[in-house]
This record gives C-alpha cells, sequence and structure tokens, in this order.
C-alpha cells in the first residue's frame, strides 16, 4: 500500500498515518464510549435519568481540542502538498495528452508513445493536454493526480524512486470507455531510457493521409479502430466496399459500404446501424464534417483495404 | 390496548375536507398529508435508485463484464445518482418530516403557505418523473454522472437536457419549501415559544432552508447555462466554444457543496430529538447545537473548492479552501459530543430509533473522519475521484442521512398512523441493514486507498476482492431494506394501536392526539419552559 515509489509519497503517506491514526483513535474511543453509556445507563438498570443539561467548560474544550487536532491535519496536507507544485527547473518535459481513451506521451520531435517511459531518479514533468472532454491522470504509486482540462495548462511532476512497471488511470469520467483509459509508466535506468528514445520512431513527422486528418481531428478512432479490433462502431479496416448488414429500424438488410453509404452513415449515422452495434452512440456529423472531407476520408478508407 | 380497538378522535388520516378519497390527498393542503405525499414517493423513489445502485454491485463482483454493458454501465451510476441526491436525499427530510412535524413541533396548525407547499410537491413530481423518463426517452439514458461535467456533458448524445430540465424543476420545489419553513418559524411559534424555545429539529430545519433558498438558484442557473450551451451553441463553459470548463465545476459545487449539508442537518436535527426522548433527559448543549448548526450553514459555502483540488485552481485556493474544510469539521465533531453527552447519565430505553440514532453517530463519523482525508491536500491528491471517495459519501449521506430517516420513520410512526411497527422484526432489519451497509461500502475505502479510480465498469485484478465483498455487502443490504420496508408497510394496519406518546417524549408532537387531528391542537398551546424538560416543574 504504501509502496513510496515516488519522492512525493513520503509527505502523502505521512500525512495519511497522521489523519489515520488521530481518527482511529477517536472513532474507536467514542464508540466504546457509546456501548459503555448504553449498557451502563440502560433503562431496566437506572430508573431515573439525570437532569443536567450542558456544561459551557465541556463544550470550550471539545471545540478547542478538535480544532487544534485538525489544524495539525491541515498542516500535516499542506506539507506534503506543497512540494507537488515546486517543480525542479531541470525536470524533463513531457507533453501527455489526454483523449478519449487513451493516453498519449510526446517525448519531442515526433516521438509518440502510448507508454511513458521514463528515467529513474530523474525529476520528471508531465505537461497535460486534453484533447477533447475532462480526463485526470493518475499514477497510484507515485501519489500524484492532476486533471486533463481542455483549456487549461495542467502539470505535475515527480521524481521515480525506483525501476519497474506502474498503473497510469484516468479518474476523471469521460465517457463510455473511461475504465479502459489505463497505461502503464516504466521506470527504467538512464542508459536503457535513452536507448528507447533513440529507438522510438518518429511517427508523430510523418504527415497524416489527409483522411486520417479529418478522422483524427473528429475523435473517430475513440470509437472506430483502424486494425480490425471491434471498439464501440465498425472497424474501418476493409471497409469501403464491403458488404455490411444493417438494420433501418428493425428491418435487417444488406447494403454495400460504398461512397454514398459512408457519406449517410456519417450524417445520419443512426438511420442504418451495422447490425451488432448499437443505436444512438453517435451524433450526426452534418455540421461539422463537410463533403469535400468526406471525400478524403473515402480515399483514406481505400487505403485501408486488403492488408 | 387490544390490536382491532381503534382510536376514537377523527384524526388528520379519516378527516373529510372538500374532496374525497384520492382527491382528498391530491388536492389536500394539510402538512401532514402533504408529508405522507412526499414519504410515499421518495420511498417509491428511494427502492427504484436502489435497485439501481444494487445492478452497478451485482455488475461490479467481477472484473470484464458480468451483467450489462459500459454504456449502460454509466447509465445507472448517472440515474441512480440523480433520482437519489435530487429526488430522494436533498428533499428527504426536510420534505416528509419537516413538513409533517414542523408545525407540530412549533405549535402550528399548519405550514405558513398550504398551497404553495401542495404546488411545491406537484413540481417535485414533475420533475421526478422527468428524471425518469430520462433514462428510456430518445437518446438512451444520460451517461455524465450526476455531476455533468462540462465539456462532457456538452457532447454526450444521450437524454442530458431531460436529466438536466429534471434538476432545474427539483430545485424550484426545494426553494419553494424553504421560503415556506422560514416564513413557517418566523411566524408560527407558539405564544410563548422563543427562538431558544424551539426543539432542535425545527432549527435544524431553519438552518437548511436558508441554504436551499440561497443556493439553489445558483445550480438552476448553471444548469440552464448547460442547456443553452447544448442548444444554442453558446459558449459558457464548452472550450471548443471559446468556455471554460472550471467555471462549470465552481459554479456547480457552489450549490452542491452546500446540498451536502441541506441533506445532513436535518439529519441531525432529527436524531437530536430522539437522544433525549430514549434517555429522558434534556438535550446536552442545546446552545451548542444550534449555534454549530448555524457555522455548517454558513461556512459550508465556502469550502466548495474541495471538490476541486486536483482540477489545476491556483495553489492558495487550494490552501484556503482546505483550510476551510477542517474548520466545517468543528461544528459536527461539536455535536456528536453533545449527543453522546446527552446519553450520559440516562435511563437509557434502546428501542429501533435509538438504535438507528446510534448507528448515524458510528457511521457519522466514519464518514466525517474519512472526510479529513479527503480535505488535507496531500492526501486528497492521491483519493480524489477514487472509490474511497465513494465509499466516504455513502457513510455521509446514506449512513448519515440514510440512517437518520431510518431512525426518525421509526421514532414518529406511531405518531403519523397511530399504529406500532413490530419492534422485533424491526430491530431485526436493523442489525441486517447495519451490516450490510459497512460491508457494502467499507471495502470501497481499501481498494481506494490502493487506487481503484471511481465509476469504472471494469476493473484491475487487484481490485477483486474488494469489489466482491461489497456486493455481498449490497445484497445484504437490500435485503434488510426489504425487511424494513414490509414492517412498516404490512403493520401500517395491522399493528397495536399506539398511543398518543409511546416514547414518553416532551416536545409538542407528542401531547397530542396518535394520530393528530386535522389541525392538530384544539387550542393553541402557550410555551412556558424550554423544550426538552422532563421533570416536572415542582
Amino acid at each position: 500500500m504504501f509502496g513510496g515509489a515516488s519522492n512525493l509519497a513520503e509527505g502523502v503517506d505521512k500525512a495519511f498515518v497522521f489523519i489515520f491514526t488521530i481518527s482511529f483513535i477517536f472513532i474507536i474511543g467514542l464508540t466504546l464510549l457509546m456501548i459503555y453509556i448504553l449498557i451502563r445507563y440502560r433503562r431496566s438498570k437506572v430508573k431515573e435519568a439525570m437532569q443536567f443539561s450542558g456544561s459551557i467548560k465541556l463544550e470550550i474544550l471539545w471545540t478547542i481540542i478538535p480544532l487544534i487536532l485538525v489544524l495539525f491535519m491541515f498542516y500535516y496536507g499542506w506539507v506534503g502538498f506543497a512540494p507537488m507544485r515546486e517543480v525542479p527547473d531541470d525536470a524533463m518535459r513531457i507533453r501527455t495528452i489526454g483523449r478519449m481513451w487513451e493516453w498519449e506521451f510526446d517525448y519531442g520531435q515526433g516521438k509518440l508513445s502510448k507508454v511513458l517511459v521514463i528515467p529513474v531518479n530523474k525529476p520528471i514533468r508531465l505537461d497535460l493536454v486534453s484533447e477533447d472532454v475532462n480526463h485526470s491522470l493518475f499514477i497510484p504509486a507515485f501519489r500524484v493526480k492532476e486533471d486533463v482540462v481542455p483549456g487549461y495548462d495542467n502539470w505535475l511532476w515527480f521524481t521515480p524512486l525506483y525501476t519497474g512497471e506502474y498503473e497510469i488511470m484516468c479518474t476523471e469520467y469521460c465517457g463510455l470507455l473511461h475504465y479502459d483509459m489505463v497505461t502503464r509508466a516504466r521506470v527504467v535506468e538512464q542508459d536503457e531510457f535513452e536507448e528507447w528514445l533513440e529507438n522510438l520512431e518518429a511517427t508523430g513527422l510523418v504527415p497524416d493521409h489527409p483522411g486520417l486528418a479529418v478522422l483524427k481531428k473528429n475523435g473517430c478512432m475513440a470509437c472506430h479502430s483502424l486494425d480490425g479490433a471491434k471498439l464501440v462502431g465498425p472497424t474501418f479496416k476493409n471497409l469501403y466496399n464491403s458488404q455490411k448488414t444493417v438494420l433501418v429500424g428493425r428491418e435487417e438488410s444488406v447494403i454495400l459500404a460504398d461512397d454514398d453509404y459512408i457519406k449517410r452513415a456519417i450524417y445520419q449515422p443512426n438511420d442504418e446501424i451495422v447490425k451488432g452495434y448499437s443505436r444512438g452512440l453517435m451524433n450526426s456529423y452534418e455540421k461539422l464534417i463537410t463533403p469535400a472531407e468526406i471525400q478524403l476520408i473515402i480515399e483514406y478508407l481505400k487505403t485501408l483495404n486488403g492488408e | 390496548m387490544s390490536k382491532n380497538e381503534k382510536y376514537s378522535h377523527e384524526s388528520y388520516l379519516e378527516y373529510q375536507g372538500k374532496y374525497k378519497g384520492i382527491w382528498g390527498w391530491l388536492f389536500s393542503t394539510d402538512h401532514k398529508r402533504i408529508g405522507l405525499l412526499y414519504l410515499y414517493s421518495i420511498a417509491f423513489f428511494f427502492v427504484v435508485a436502489a435497485i439501481l445502485g444494487l445492478l452497478i454491485r451485482i455488475e461490479l463482483i467481477a472484473p470484464g463484464p458480468t451483467i450489462m454493458d459500459a454504456q449502460t454501465y454509466n447509465g445507472l451510476f448517472t440515474v441512480h445518482g440523480i433520482i437519489m441526491i435530487f429526488i430522494v436525499v436533498i428533499p428527504g427530510l426536510g420534505a416528509v418530516f419537516g413538513n409533517f412535524f414542523l408545525p407540530i413541533m412549533i405549535g402550528a396548525k399548519d405550514v405558513a403557505f398550504p398551497r404553495l407547499n401542495l404546488l411545491s410537491w406537484y413540481i417535485f413530481i414533475l420533475g421526478a418523473i422527468l428524471a425518469v423518463a430520462s433514462q428510456f426517452a430518445g437518446g438512451g439514458a444520460p451517461d455524465t454522472g450526476w455531476t455533468f461535467y462540462v465539456p462532457y456533458s456538452s457532447t454526450s448524445s444521450t437524454n442530458v437536457i431531460f436529466a438536466l430540465t429534471a434538476a432545474f424543476i427539483l430545485g424550484f420545489s426545494s426553494i419553494l419549501t424553504g421560503i415556506n419553513f422560514i416564513v413557517t418559524i418566523h411566524r408560527l411559534r407558539a405564544p410563548g415559544m422563543g427562538w431558544f424555545k424551539m426543539p432542535l429539529f425545527p432549527w435544524s430545519l431553519y438552518a437548511t432552508a436558508w441554504i436551499q433558498v440561497l443556493a439553489t438558484p445558483i445550480v438552476g442557473i448553471t444548469l440552464l447555462m448547460v442547456i443553452a450551451e447544448r442548444v444554442l451553441q453558446i459558449g459558457f463553459f464548452d472550450p471548443a466554444l471559446g468556455g471554460d470548463p472550471l467555471l462549470f465545476q465552481h459554479l456547480f459545487w457552489i450549490y452542491s457543496h452546500p446540498a451536502v449539508y441541506i441533506m445532513i442537518l436535518p439529519a441531525m436535527g432529527v436524531v437530536t430529538e430522539i437522544f433525549p426522548t430514549f434517555s429522558q433527559k434534556p438535550v446536552f448543549g442545546y446552545g451548542a447545537i444550534v449555534i454549530s448548526s448555524i457555522a455548517i450553514a454558513a461556512v459550508g459555502y465556502f469550502v466548495w473548492g474541495h471538490h476541486m483540488f486536483t482540477t489545476g485552481i491556483s495553489y492558495w485556493s487550494r490552501w484556503f479552501f482546505s483550510f476551510l474544510t477542517f474548520i466545517v469539521a468543528i461544528p459536527s465533531a461539536i455535536k456528536v459530543f453533545n449527543w453522546i453527552s446527552t446519553m450520559y447519565g440516562g435511563s437509557i430505553d434502546l428501542k429501533t430509533p435509538l438504535l438507528y440514532a446510534i448507528s448515524f453517530i458510528f457511521l457519522f463519523m466514519i464518514g466525517g473522519f474519512t472526510g479529513l482525508t479527503l480535505g488535507a491536500l496531500a492526501t486528497n491528491v492521491h483519493l480524489h475521484d477514487t472509490s474511497f471517495v465513494v465509499a466516504h459519501f455513502h457513510y455521509i449521506i446514506f449512513g448519515g442521512m440514510g440512517f437518520a430517516f431510518f431512525a426518525g420513520i421509526h421514532y414518529w410512526y406511531p405518531k403519523m398512523y397511530g399504529r406500532m411497527y413490530n419492534i422485533k422484526l424491526a430491530n431485526i432489519a436493523w442489525g441486517v441493514l447495519f451490516t450490510g451497509f459497512n460491508v457494502l461500502y467499507f471495502p470501497l475505502f481499501i481498494i481506494g486507498i490502493q487506487g481503484m479510480p471511481r465509476r469504472y465498469f471494469d476493473y484491475l485484478e487487484q481490485f477483486h476482492t474488494g469489489h466482491f465483498i461489497s456486493t455481498i455487502g449490497a445484497i445484504i443490504l437490500i435485503i434488510g431494506i426489504f425487511m424494513m420496508l414490509f414492517n412498516l408497510i404490512y403493520y401500517r394496519h395491522r399493528g397495536a394501536v399506539a398511543p398518543s406518546n409511546p416514547w414518553k417524549g416532551v416536545t409538542l408532537e407528542w401531547q397530542i392526539e396518535s394520530p393528530p387531528t386535522h389541525e392538530n391542537f384544539e387550542e393553541i398551546p402557550e410555551i412556558k419552559t424550554p423544550p426538552y424538560l422532563f421533570k416536572k416543574e415542582s
């Protein structure tokens, strides 16, 4: 539980221990006191209740003592938190992109990775960018979390202390596959990191097919895969000019996924639903994608056939 | 007294007004009948949302899809949240017991505006129906979570507008009830009942009513802004339209944090009535309890930022919101100490209402203390949006407000219906409920600390044990709920006739018939003594 895999973990865990200890003592103590009172003053034994109704001294006492205790708790919380906002100047900066429903780490020069690979014992600063809705980057082992809010330059930092693999999860609800917006942080030795970065393909530098760019801009790949994987919607692989069984209302029919169908599927996505997929998950993109852009998409889909 | 014997007076249940039968209820302006209308509608929605909650838990019994797909799951936790928060918990105690007992406890014949009171119920029902309809109509159940965070809520293709409108309408019901209670308390107290001779449940309703009146309009306008954003594409919150997503969160929590106190203050008020009665002893620290209610209502306005510690708000706003969060913990602590001291030295009769009331203290303490780790900045970073938060607020809202509601219904049931439920069965149901509750929610603390995020349809293997135990707890809990409901429904007509003062209470509601007459008091009483005086003055 208290692995302490980053420099920030100790401060957080100290606050945990302090607050939990005091809480535990109070909860147990007051519960035992309550049980004692219930037994000691049960009606079968005590017929006549005492008739007192207050004590200023006690009220002051149990205002002051809890006040002091909670101020200590606040202080521990603050002290553990303060270093999270004091990032060293030499921290390695990694642009971190959250989109529905994946993480992407941008190491510069077009080098993109879906897994966060970082060198051990080096301060890392993640600059959080959202491409659509709110997300939140959470690495439990490092005790760090910060929301990824569109339009805000949020960031977090930490220094990983041990090599190993750690979970990264999205903790701000972001829609259908929120639970699947999970990846890993791999902490490695400095030289291993350098080697990995060296060999990382600079996929970000190759300009996208103009049709793919349209798909990316509209977030289509959140639901439609390019590699044949079944997501929320049908895959784009081998889609163009294929036979599809669709449901119109409840009627089944077989259609050809030609230019015209693809246009209909983008503008009236709920009229003809490919069998096995749900209605109502996709909005019409009539106002967002122009007919010319659809033509680009179709050209791109053609490249996904027969690989 | 035999079981079939009936009370001899004409109670509000038999009273014939202008309308007969069901219309005598639907058009009644009697605060007691309206209280019961609320009770039945809220109980119905509670059961619906509890079953939705059970389905969520069953889905989470094992990793991977179990009984539903992700979209259904997201819709379920959203509608569970909307119904529980806006329809059950926020109106709950105030609308049911506040309506029924506020006028009686201050020696009035009705609330200040009886017709407005009935209108509030109709508005409530309209909003409630709309909220449930949102689950079925059009694009499918809303899937934004009850918090409606923008930009997701401005882009989701589901029925978000329905749900937002429902919450907006329910807000009006809340505001109108608040106004009604404030005026009632100011104007209709019995002669001689000064502010500090008023019982503590009315006091808690008074503090709550001010939050309802002052805070609810903010969420109303915020929800309208989201609708405007979706329909008219005006960029308030969505950065794609030039808006600010954090502005939404600020506006939302400026209401929704005080809303937590709308839920919990009346709950504190209910148990404050129960401890003196079952200990036969004046409440300990009357003044301290009044002041702490007002302090909670006041300071509660300034802590909303603790819902946003990880959103990127500035360093010093995090500092201040954390600091004030710890300050607002103090009045709650003071109340706990006073309740326990009220029992100390008493002659304690451990009947069902007191069982619920002491378990309220226990669960509320766990909820409160775990709230401290959420209020501290360092620990919040780790726990924010994990299942630790889910456990924390269920301990506060269900363990607090819910158990106080159960305490209240078992306390006032004989007064409301003139019949007594089966006390043995009620105690057993309490035991099942209490056990199920802890088995359900406690494991969520643990997996939360381990890093289990909330609102996850699927999870990693290391969280399996915790989720499994939790689901078992949910099943136990639902059994307890149905046992309790059965008891209350079955003995409504079959229970022994209840005397007018079965618990030997001293507040005004115990000085009139069970069930009360249409006008509560034949003669408005004159108040000469403080509210919790158990020994006759010599």
